[in-house]
């Protein structure tokens, strides 16, 4: 059961008293067979979570890094069904790392929901992350999502005021990602102090786990994070390594570098005891 | 469901245009849009923002803008009375000031120092830099790479105002890409900053907020008409991009059921070219920019870029108003080729001495078969909803000469 693919991932992270990584790279940068070998290395080396990035032509909450990868991801071609076959060629052999896709409305609008909640929870696809379709306007999706357990992960930032967040919180499932800065992807990090008070009133509002986001790059902010949140998601620090790879034109960079980074992450949150 | 006499209800409480419009931003955003709609909604009962608006209009903009019965085209082709709503006469040259007058007002009422716009052939931009130098506000105008480049005169204007321009290299490089990164701005700047959208689309209330703004068109001409020729019209016509200009003459006849409503789209290279900006006759339904709308789009629900001749109207998207209108059949959708409204634009300029804006040459270009399909005695009216200073080097880059 998908969903419960998410939640038994948190059982055991809890289990281990330590937070989970949550890894975002995007799906076709700088190509699909290295986005495979890419998630492949983040599982070996740490990664809890992974959130694999539909591309889309218009990212508009996305930094420079994603966007870049997203037009890389698309000048090969990379579709959404391609991104959903990628999780199901991941699936054939893994199956409990979570797996969540993340992009933004309108390829799922395009393929329809109905059409899309059937591929993916037949890819083994845990839940979805669509940027800007808020619970105002999600309810035909989860009607979809409801039929084959798929969680609708929500966002919640800096701006959702405890009464907004009974309504960001109903219908959620799986976790709840937290925007750590007002901002883009990748842009300035976030003060885990300053935003210690919003993440648990997210977790108590929800009920649900909440993995924090924006703006980690390294071990230490990582760590920093891990003191506050249930997971950590980083997602440009790793994307930068498909566009080294790229630039190089040696695509063994991607999931290589994408391991030692998460390598390092996962040991520097693992260091973080939890209460 | 029964449209008939509701059609000025619309959006609902979600936000909608029958399935069209909503709020599809991210969740920054959200808590920003329902605090505006919930300002906007005071102002429009404010008896001082109305006095406000209306002394601004008389005197900076200068409205009533005339209702202009244009006789040798009329004589040309040889059919109904052709009126123009002139709104190329207002300050800075187009329609796009009353929104912006009426969006920069309600920030300075929500207590915003720093206004954000986006721009494509900088006339939104120019208006909103006009209307903040005016009540002493910060600027900053995103601008396409593409843009910038193509419309010199336009960024100079800006920059002369005291507006920062912001070109946009991301994407493409053209205005669906400023609107992006008005957008990132935005979410990174939630406390003092107000969005300035240049049309009548975008997360709800943007598409009802702008209608309103630019019904002052409507208004004004259905009353001028009346007095004029005694009688509604039978027509009214105007271009699409966004389409701000022509919901704002459609809306204040849209419950005048025999008044035929007529927006005419840019096919740039034709339609059949894929290079065009026709949303409504060559896109379908999919979500950007905040709402749920007709797109140019691939297969796979990629954005794809539209093309025109006129910047204006070189948009994927259209205002889901007017995505409504075409679906409930209330409004007709023509188009446009870039070749057709040049010629259009020459014959204005030649018959009426009044040289328009490339984006209402598009409406131009399809009056005579619009004509066709009235009684000799009728009356059509059509938004001139800008003028053509702008696009001569355009123009006579596109005709061969140099100058």
């Amino acid at each position: 059961m998908p969903t419960s693919r998410i939640t038994a991932r948190f059982d055991k992270v809890k289990a281990e008293n330590r937070a989970a990584l949550v890894a975002y790279l995007m799906a076709g940068d700088p190509d699909l067979e290295t986005s495979f070998d890419s998630m492949c290395a983040l599982r070996d080396n740490g990664a809890d979570i992974i959130e694999i990035g539909a591309p889309f032509t218009d990212p508009m909450a996305d930094g420079p890094s994603i966007q870049r990868a997203g037009l890389r991801a698309l000048a090969n071609h990379t579709k959404l069904i391609d991104v959903i076959g990628l999780v199901a060629r991941f699936r054939e052999t893994d199956h409990a790392t979570p797996v969540i896709l993340m992009g933004y409305a309108n390829p799922v609008h395009s393929l329809g929901y109905t059409a899309f909640a059937e591929a993916a929870h037949a890819a083994g696809i845990d839940g979805t992350i669509l940027v800007d379709l808020p619970p105002e306007e999600d309810a035909e999706l989860r009607a979809e999502y409801a039929k084959h357990d798929l969680s609708v992960i929500r966002l919640a930032t800096p701006t959702t005021h405890e009464a907004r967040m009974a309504k960001v919180a109903d219908g959620a499932s799986g976790f709840v990602y937290f925007v750590a800065v007002n901002g883009v992807t990748g842009a300035g990090s976030a003060d885990p102090e300053s935003i210690a008070g919003n993440v648990e009133m997210v977790r108590r509002v929800s009920g649900l786990p909440v993995c924090v986001g924006f703006g980690v790059k390294n071990g230490a902010q990582a760590a920093e994070m891990a003191k506050i949140a249930d997971g950590v998601v980083v997602g440009s620090a790793f994307v930068e390594h498909a566009q080294s790879a790229h630039e190089s034109g040696d695509y063994s960079k991607a999931p290589w570098g994408m391991g030692a980074l998460a390598g390092e992450l996962s040991a520097a949150i693992a260091a973080v005891v939890k209460a | 469901m029964d449209l008939r006499n509701t059609w000025d209800k619309w959006p609902d409480a979600n936000g909608r245009f029958g399935e069209f419009g909503g709020r599809y931003v991210a969740e920054t955003l959200m808590p920003l849009i329902l605090d505006l709609e919930k300002e906007y909604r005071a102002a429009k009962l404010d008896p001082a923002f109305k006095a406000q608006m209306d002394d601004m209009w008389a005197h900076y903009v200068g409205r009533p803008s005339p209702l202009y019965f244009a006789e040798r085209l009329t004589e040309h082709f040889g059919g109904a009375k052709i009126y123009f709503k002139r709104d190329e006469l207002n300050h800075t040259g187009a329609h796009k000031i009353n929104n912006c007058l009426g969006q920069v007002l309600l920030a300075m009422r929500m207590g915003k120092t720093r206004i954000i716009a986006e721009t494509g052939a900088g006339q939104h931009g120019v208006a909103t830099a006009t209307i903040c130098a005016r009540f002493g506000l910060k600027c900053v105008v995103f601008m396409g790479e593409t843009d910038v480049e193509r419309q010199k005169p336009n960024v100079f204007r800006m920059r002369l105002l005291g507006a920062e321009i912001v070109p946009v290299s991301s994407g493409t490089g053209t205005l669906k890409d400023a609107m992006n990164e008005a957008l990132r701005d935005w979410v990174t700047n939630v406390d003092d900053t107000f969005y300035c959208i240049g049309t009548a689309a975008g997360p709800h209330p943007y598409p009802e907020m702008v209608r309103d703004f630019q019904s002052i068109i409507g208004i004004e001409a259905r009353e001028q008409i009346l007095e004029r020729e005694g009688r509604l019209p039978d027509a009214v016509m105007a271009c699409i991009g966004g389409g701000s200009n022509a919901i704002g003459l459609f809306h204040p006849f849209i419950n005048d059921e025999g008044v035929r409503l007529i927006g005419v789209e840019a096919a740039g290279h034709g339609i059949e070219t894929g290079e065009h900006a026709a949303a409504l006759n060559g896109g379908r339904p999919g979500i950007l920019h905040g709402n749920r709308t007709y797109l140019l789009q691939t297969d796979d629900g990629q954005i794809v870029d539209a093309h025109s001749i006129s910047a204006g109207l070189d948009y994927p998207g259209i205002g889901p108003e007017h995505a409504f209108l075409r679906d409930t059949g209330r409004a007709e959708y023509l188009s446009c080729t870039d070749n057709e409204a040049l010629a259009a634009f020459q014959l204005c300029t030649q018959l009426e001495g009044i040289i328009p804006a490339l984006e209402p040459a598009h409406a131009i270009a399809r009056v005579g078969d619009v004509l066709e399909t009235m009684d000799k005695d009728g009356l059509l009216i059509m938004n001139l909803c800008g003028r053509g200073d702008k696009d001569v080097f355009s123009v006579a880059k596109a005709l061969g000469f140099e100058i």
